[in-house]
């Protein structure tokens, strides 16, 4: 069974049509791109996805393990393995990220019918994934996001991602605004939670990052459809020649 | 496909948790007949053993009270309060038991999370049916009032060593009465409003606390005042007296059953502090809200205002309101000494129909005082919540600071916030700062943490308290922990 299936997904926001028919199939151990020129609709798509209120679906259904994923809530969305890496992360002052993590942990815990971790069991728990992204201690002890710089906040992304240990992740333009090193050990973070059962959605603009986590299959969004579908040439051609191909082949 | 709870479960979960303190206790109680007169006010100074000086201030204020107009003023609607079918004083009977305290009392304390015995507290050992973190506290003495009556006060021997006096307020009348004499009034004069009269007439218990020159408390001290009867009012009185270099921390918690009706608690608390002293009073404030329709509920109409009499003395009042049905109260600073320092940190909550009109005053007198304001409103449901506050400045009052930060969250769509801040400043020295938001609750990080799994109901939870997070941490940390799942609690279901 695949992991997740789009058909003919058309979605809005604030009433302006944004998705005008999606299709797309993941298995289980895939990666997948997503690429395409700013207003495409890539955003929209991972919004629509984890069930961001202020986007609305029109037309189309999407299946995740078997169940409609559109009639689940967020945080349902969120239990059952669904993970954003969100392209701007929302600060929360005075919530510490301590707290903010072992509320979403013991919460999905709860859904999955396991017992809550005592503050013991989940503080060793922050100090191993914590590593994986180089996540310095101070930054977990402050509030959610609050004074991070634009790497802090996407490192932060991927902490979170390792902590939740989603079976479907999407990384939403993570790589934006992050040096060489940060996308590195992003990068890095990414690949260590590769398996056979779960699957990405990478959502770039870059060439880097997708050189470090390999998708199998490469998509081009433009106008709100999915115009392109190809293996990892078909991004070495959009780095190399950009998307006016794509445009025209669609336009013409 | 899981074994994990519903939404329909967690949903019903949640909207069933209501207020938890609305038992009551079956005690025997002594209960005058409801009504307000001269006779009455005659009846409860006999009924409490007072000197005549006591009875005559009552007397006082009681025909000034009979004068003066139900103030008008506040942005609250009040029901007429019908003071004929009032009692105005109820107290437990005392059992002969074991110790000096009915049993079924200190059951309702253990239900509250109050420990009123000494050696379980030191212990740490939960006595209740509840784990409370006020329970798990080091030390803490604490005065329980029931009604109208002071039933114990845990810890008195022990500060008597160090010269602290801490009792209930009829027994600081009789045990102390040059003090309680020298004091009473002076904070809040009878004739300061129309609910300080009514309380100077009728006041029936209380805490009194005197800390000696030079001595600082080694434990938090704490009255938790707890209505039981039915058609009663509760009216108590506090004195804080902190003598030279003294310092003090003093914490109030208050609840009562569920009732359909509305009951009155109409309060008074005035602190002294001398040169050097520093007073910290906190409260969390719980009084029954009334129910979803806004039937019932505590009316909370209270003064309290500290004078910082001394030169560098200092006063700070923290406080979580998230009960009662109106709350109408601001505790207030009367800078007197140079170098004087008030402080009023608050967060009060309002959902359903409840009504708040809250805030402080700070009056600066002496030179180089200074005030620091911190209100953080939140709102929900049908609710108003306003935020009334003065800043003034004598003429003589050189070198005078004010910051002010006043912010209000709205978490629905028919809630109210609402700012009063009033600045009478008559010397051209002062330095006031004034800072105003007024924010709903953001969607964005709303469905941040809903990605992450977090529930709605305990994704806003985790915001309002990030929120109120500055003030709720300059609560003691037993009372904080407590305070933060009251926030929780008087927020669910309510955005919208």
């Amino acid at each position: 069974m695949s992991l997740l299936e789009i058909h003919n997904l058309h979605a809005s926001a604030a009433g302006k049509e944004i998705l005008r028919g999606i299709d797309l199939t993941i298995n289980p151990g895939e990666v997948h791109a997503v690429m395409g020129p700013n207003g495409a609709g890539k955003s929209t798509l991972s919004a629509i996805l984890t069930g961001n209120p202020q986007y609305e679906v029109t037309q189309g259904e999407i299946l995740y393990k078997g169940r409609n994923l559109l009639e689940m809530k967020p945080e349902e969305r969120a239990w059952e393995g669904l993970f954003l890496s969100f392209q701007y992360p929302v600060e929360i002052p005075g919530v510490s990220m301590v707290n903010f993590m072992r509320t979403a942990v013991n919460a999905q815990r709860e859904y999955r019918g396991l017992p809550a971790l005592t503050a013991t069991e989940f503080l060793r728990m922050m100090r191993e994934k914590r590593a994986v992204v180089q996540l310095d201690n101070k930054l977990a002890n402050r509030s959610v996001n609050e004074g991070f710089s634009g790497g802090e906040k996407k490192r932060n992304e991927i902490f979170q991602m390792a902590m939740l240990e989603p079976t479907l992740s999407i990384l939403d333009e993570t790589d934006s605004g992050l040096d060489v090193d940060a996308l590195r050990i992003v990068s890095e973070g990414v690949n260590r939670l590769k398996s056979a059962e779960r699957s990405s959605i990478v959502i770039t603009h870059y060439q880097k990052l997708l050189e470090y986590v390999q998708p199998q299959f490469v998509h081009i969004v433009y106008r709100g459809r999915i115009v392109k579908s190809g293996g990892p040439e078909l991004g070495d051609r959009i780095f190399a020649e950009g998307f006016d191909w794509v445009k025209q082949e669609f336009e013409g | 496909m899981n074994n994990g709870p519903s939404s329909e479960d967690v949903l019903k979960d949640l909207t069933s948790s209501e207020y938890k303190y609305g038992f009551t206790t079956d005690i025997e109680t002594d209960i005058i007949p409801k009504g307000l007169n001269e006779d009455v006010v005659r009846l409860i100074s006999a009924k409490k053993q007072e000197p005549d000086w006591m009875l005559q201030f009552r007397l006082d204020a009681y025909r000034y009270w009979r004068q003066q107009p139900v103030p008008q003023w506040g942005h609250v609607k009040v029901d007429p309060i019908d003071y004929d079918n009032i009692s105005f004083y109820a107290a437990p009977r005392k059992k002969a038991t074991v110790g000096d305290v009915d049993p079924e009392i200190i059951k309702t304390f253990d239900k509250l999370g109050i420990p009123l015995h000494e050696r379980d507290m030191l212990l740490g050992k939960t006595s209740g049916a509840e784990l409370s973190a006020v329970e798990t506290s080091s030390t803490m003495a604490v005065d329980a009032i029931v009604d109208s009556a002071s039933q114990k006060t845990t810890y008195r021997d022990k500060l008597a060593e160090l010269g602290i006096i801490f009792c209930s307020f009829g027994e600081a009348v009789r045990e102390y009465p040059d003090l309680v004499r020298k004091y009473l009034g002076k904070v809040v004069p009878v004739r300061d409003n129309y609910y300080s009269a009514l309380n100077s007439a009728v006041f029936s218990d209380g805490s009194f606390v005197y800390i000696p020159k030079g001595v600082r408390c080694p434990m938090e001290l704490a009255s938790y005042f707890r209505i039981n009867s039915s058609g009663t009012g509760q009216f108590e009185r506090t004195l804080i007296i902190a003598d030279e270099e003294a310092y003090v921390s003093y914490l109030e918690g208050c609840t009562a059953p569920m009732r359909d009706e509305n009951q009155l608690h109409a309060a008074v608390v005035e602190i002294y502090v001398h040169e050097r002293a520093e007073v910290k009073y906190s409260t969390v404030q719980n009084w029954y809200p009334g129910d979803k329709l806004g039937k019932g509920g505590v009316y909370n109409l209270v003064t309290k205002r500290a004078l910082c009499a001394g030169d560098f003395s200092k006063v700070s009042w923290t406080q979580v309101e998230t009960g009662s049905a109106i709350t109408w109260k601001y505790p207030s600073c009367v800078l007197r000494g140079d170098n004087s320092q008030g402080e009023f940190y608050s967060v009060a909550v309002t959902n359903n129909y409840q009504e708040a009109d809250t805030g402080t005053k700070m009056i600066h007198i002496g030179r180089n005082t200074r005030s620091r304001i911190i209100s953080k409103g939140i709102s929900a449901g049908h609710s108003q919540n306003s935020y009334r506050g003065m800043v003034k400045v004598l003429p003589g009052a050189d070198g005078v600071r004010n910051y002010t930060q006043c912010d209000s969250l709205l978490l629905s769509k028919t809630c109210g916030a609402h700012t009063f801040p009033i600045m009478d400043i008559q010397n051209p020295t002062a330095i006031i700062e004034h800072e105003a938001t007024t924010s709903k609750i953001n969607e964005d990080q709303l469905f941040y943490c809903q990605q992450r799994g977090i529930k709605e109901e305990d994704a806003v939870s985790l915001i309002v308290g990030g929120y109120a997070k500055e003030v709720v941490q300059k609560l003691p940390m037993e009372f904080a922990v407590e305070a933060q799942k009251l926030l929780s609690l008087s927020i669910e279901n309510s955005v919208g």
